[in-house]
């Protein structure tokens, strides 16, 4: 096959100085949103990928990592979600793994960008399906917007969001986490994208970010996950609650009762996924 | 308008050329296009110091223009309606200062509404014209100072037709419009000039359904700040006159204060700003008052917040409203505008524009985006849920009627003594002392000090708000007239 390949990469600058590229076969898609440019891109290592303004968001070998991670890990602590709200996420990934769950009646999707939901449709069928579930309602607009009347009304939000710098920057904010826990009922858990704490200009953001959530919140956590697109190949997600503790509350033998099929999270890895390297464990302490 | 002509920007134009001419420079300024001062470039980068030149033939010269600045302003008089425009890079302090000096010589009179800006009242210092202040009227549950009625005006003038001129603010800080148009009428009737300070009101000139600007009001100066809702850069300024005033004798007038080195980055972002706002300026500020409503919709469904909008208007005191001014009375949430104002810089990373005692003024513009707004709507949301405070009773800015004793320059150059703050009670004041924000002086130079004022000063300042005027930085001691 190698001859039948032209050079012809797809780039990104993790850092001014560091870059990753992936050899594209076909340019499938690209158009502009009200919000960003949106591109889709098939590839021979990652399958089709899209990116947002330039910046990979997911593909299909790898996207498996971060909605099991963002979904299963609080959902094995809660011990009776009934309600969730995902702001963004409107590729469906994270709504496919919530539907495993037979216990959630509500799954709310707020998410502004109408055009990223119909690009994720048609060219990500897998990840879409999760938006075919009968308990799904799709809102098109601004996280933000939708929190502010939100009042005690979720057991579990999940924060799809991943550049604290571009239109989504709102998400990653002091209001954002305030608007969230007001949201919440008494026992509510919120996840998010925590970033990638290597490069020294994700640092600040990972810092910013686990400060304000720190305030806002009596238990935050930081858990990691290994995703080969990301910045250093190396990814962060919070866990903040208002009663539960990620791993205190955690109840493995409930989950594995469940037989839910996945490719990265085990009960297992659960547990590891909280034992930080200490650069990391030192960020979030003097930040606390 | 001739919109055809309003596509050219023939000064911009003739700084893209000079720069490609790649002239040898035996002129200031010293740092020659930033080869002698490396820090300048890393700073403002090498386009930028590459037109930071001095005034030459083919760029024209501010002080007199005869040519591309000459055209450039023609223009600017054409896109906003007036006889003739200059431009001005002293900030709209200048225009102020320029329109009062062009109406005044010293002991001429000037009907003013009291919460002018201080440009103003330093001009009379500088020119020793006599103030002769209207209550604009307070309206004590937003705090807010509002407009000057028609009677209050009919008022003044019939007990000072030896006044000089009128200036009127169009709108004020917080988006309040007087009746412009009979206020200029009422003024040529009593043959004085009709002086109008639109700091916060270029986009009069542009947006459709806003409150009437200067110009078409048949004012005869205006002080119009392109860098605030205009668009260009900080301290470039346009000032606007009429048919009845004399341009050259404005000219001699700017000429006095005005510096001889104008930056050419300041008057480049007038030429090209004036453009944007001719061409594009309709839908621009179209779009900002939706901004500004939607805000103000999101913002009133929270509870505790008052966004206040054309609601105020009562044909009086407020006789039109400037729909794009964004001010957020906070007082239902138990806290003041500056407690408000402070929260969402330290605690949310959100700058406003200003907070007094019962408000926060967000300022938003064409540059301004939805997701921005969505931000200060829900961290106005957020702050209600964690600090708000049972409503308490607030210090409310009543109007202080200001006892004029000697005119501002009289008492700015007098002997004077320094007292304690509460030993001046009966005493003239020999210096101004503004109350920030909002920036209208509680005491002008002049003016006599009263129990209330003392009262007013110590009250405002527990409350946060920052003093500023006086030699005493904290405000323990005022100077008063020997």
């Amino acid at each position: 096959m190698a001859e039948n390949r032209m050079e012809y990469w797809f780039e990104e600058m993790h850092t001014a100085n560091v870059k990753m590229a992936i050899r594209v076969d076909q340019h499938l898609y690209s158009g502009t949103s009200e919000f960003r440019r949106i591109d889709v891109f098939d590839s021979p290592e990652f399958g089709k990928f899209l990116t947002s303004n330039g910046n990979v968001i997911f593909s299909e070998q790898e996207e498996f990592t971060y909605d099991e991670m963002i979904v299963h890990v609080p959902m094995a602590v809660h011990p009776d979600v009934k309600r969730v709200l995902v702001i963004g996420g409107g590729d469906g990934g994270v709504a496919r793994e919530l539907s495993h769950y037979k216990e959630i009646e509500v799954i709310d999707i707020a998410e502004p960008d109408k055009m990223f939901v119909d690009v994720c449709r048609k060219y990500f069928p897998d990840n879409a399906i999760g938006l075919e579930d009968v308990r799904v309602r799709i809102y098109y607009e601004d996280g933000l917007r939708f929190l502010r009347r939100c009042k005690d009304k979720y057991d579990l939000i999940i924060n799809d969001a991943t550049d604290p710098l571009g239109h989504e920057a709102g998400l990653f904010t002091k209001e954002f986490y305030g608007n969230c826990y007001k949201a919440l009922h008494e026992d509510g858990i919120m996840v998010y994208q925590h970033g990638s704490p290597f490069f020294d200009e994700d640092e600040e953001n990972c810092r910013a970010m686990h400060r304000k959530v720190f305030k806002s919140f009596p238990i935050t956590r930081v858990y990691q996950a290994h995703i080969p697109t990301c910045p250093a190949g190396y990814w962060l997600f919070g866990f903040a609650s208002k009663k539960y503790h990620p791993l205190k509350d955690f109840d493995p033998e409930r989950w594995e009762k469940r037989n839910i099929k996945t490719w990265y999270y085990t009960t297992h890895l659960h547990q590891g996924a909280f034992m930080l390297p200490k650069y990391v464990e030192d960020i979030m302490k003097e930040e606390e | 308008m001739d919109n055809t002509r309003q596509q050219e920007v023939p000064l911009y134009s003739a700084l893209e050329k000079f720069r490609r001419l790649r002239v040898v420079p035996f002129d200031v300024p010293g740092h020659k296009r930033g080869r002698g001062n490396r820090g300048l470039v890393d700073f403002l980068g090498q386009q930028c110091v590459e037109i930071d030149v001095n005034s030459m033939k083919p760029l024209d010269n501010l002080c007199h223009p005869v040519s591309v600045i000459k055209e450039a302003e023609e223009l600017a008089a054409d896109a906003f309606g007036a006889a003739h425009a200059f431009f001005m890079v002293g900030g709209t302090t200048g225009a102020v200062q320029s329109m009062v000096f062009t109406a005044c010589k010293r002991g001429d009179k000037i009907i003013m509404p009291r919460n002018v800006h201080k440009s103003a009242i330093n001009a009379l210092v500088l020119c020793g014209a006599i103030p002769v202040y209207i209550d604009p009227k307070v309206d004590t549950k937003l705090g807010i100072p509002l407009g000057m009625e028609i009677d209050d005006v009919k008022k003044a003038i019939a007990e000072n037709p030896d006044a000089k001129a009128i200036l009127i603010n169009n709108p004020s800080y917080y988006g309040i419009c007087s009746d412009l148009k009979t206020i200029v009428k009422l003024a040529h009737d009593a043959r004085m000039l009709a002086l109008v300070d639109e700091a916060h009101g270029t986009h009069l000139y542009f947006g459709e359904d806003l409150p009437l600007n200067g110009m078409a009001a048949g004012a005869d100066m205006s002080a119009v700040s392109m860098h605030k809702s205009g668009g260009s850069l900080t301290q470039s300024s346009l000032l606007l006159i009429g048919e009845g005033v004399n341009e050259g004798y404005v000219s001699n007038i700017i000429n006095l204060t005005q510096t001889t080195s104008a930056s050419y980055l300041l008057l480049g972002s007038l030429d090209i700003s004036r453009r944007n706002l001719a061409l594009h300026g309709r839908e621009s500020f179209a779009k900002v008052c939706e901004m500004a409503s939607y805000a103000r919709s999101e913002i009133n469904e929270i509870e505790g917040y008052y966004a206040f909008g054309s609601e105020l208007i009562n044909g009086r005191s407020v006789f039109d409203f400037d729909e794009t001014k964004l001010v957020i009375n906070t007082r239902g949430i138990g806290l003041t505008g500056i407690e408000v104002y402070d929260l969402l810089r330290e605690e949310y990373d959100i700058q406003m524009e200003f907070g007094d005692l019962s408000n926060v003024l967000a300022y938003i513009s064409i540059g301004d985006r939805l997701q921005d707004i969505e931000r200060l709507a829900g961290a106005l949301d957020d702050i209600a849920r964690l600090y708000s405070k049972p409503e308490g009773s607030f210090f409310s800015a009543e109007y202080v009627t200001p006892i004029v004793k000697a005119t501002p320059q009289e008492a700015f150059y007098a002997e004077k003594i320094k007292l304690p703050i509460g030993e001046t009670v009966g005493r003239i004041c020999a210096e101004s002392v503004m109350c920030y924000p909002p920036g209208i002086p509680i005491l002008a130079p002049g003016e006599m000090i009263t129990r209330d004022i003392l009262d007013y000063i110590a009250a405002a300042k527990e409350k946060g708000c920052s003093m500023q005027g006086p030699e005493s930085e904290d405000i323990s001691e005022l100077c008063v007239l020997k």
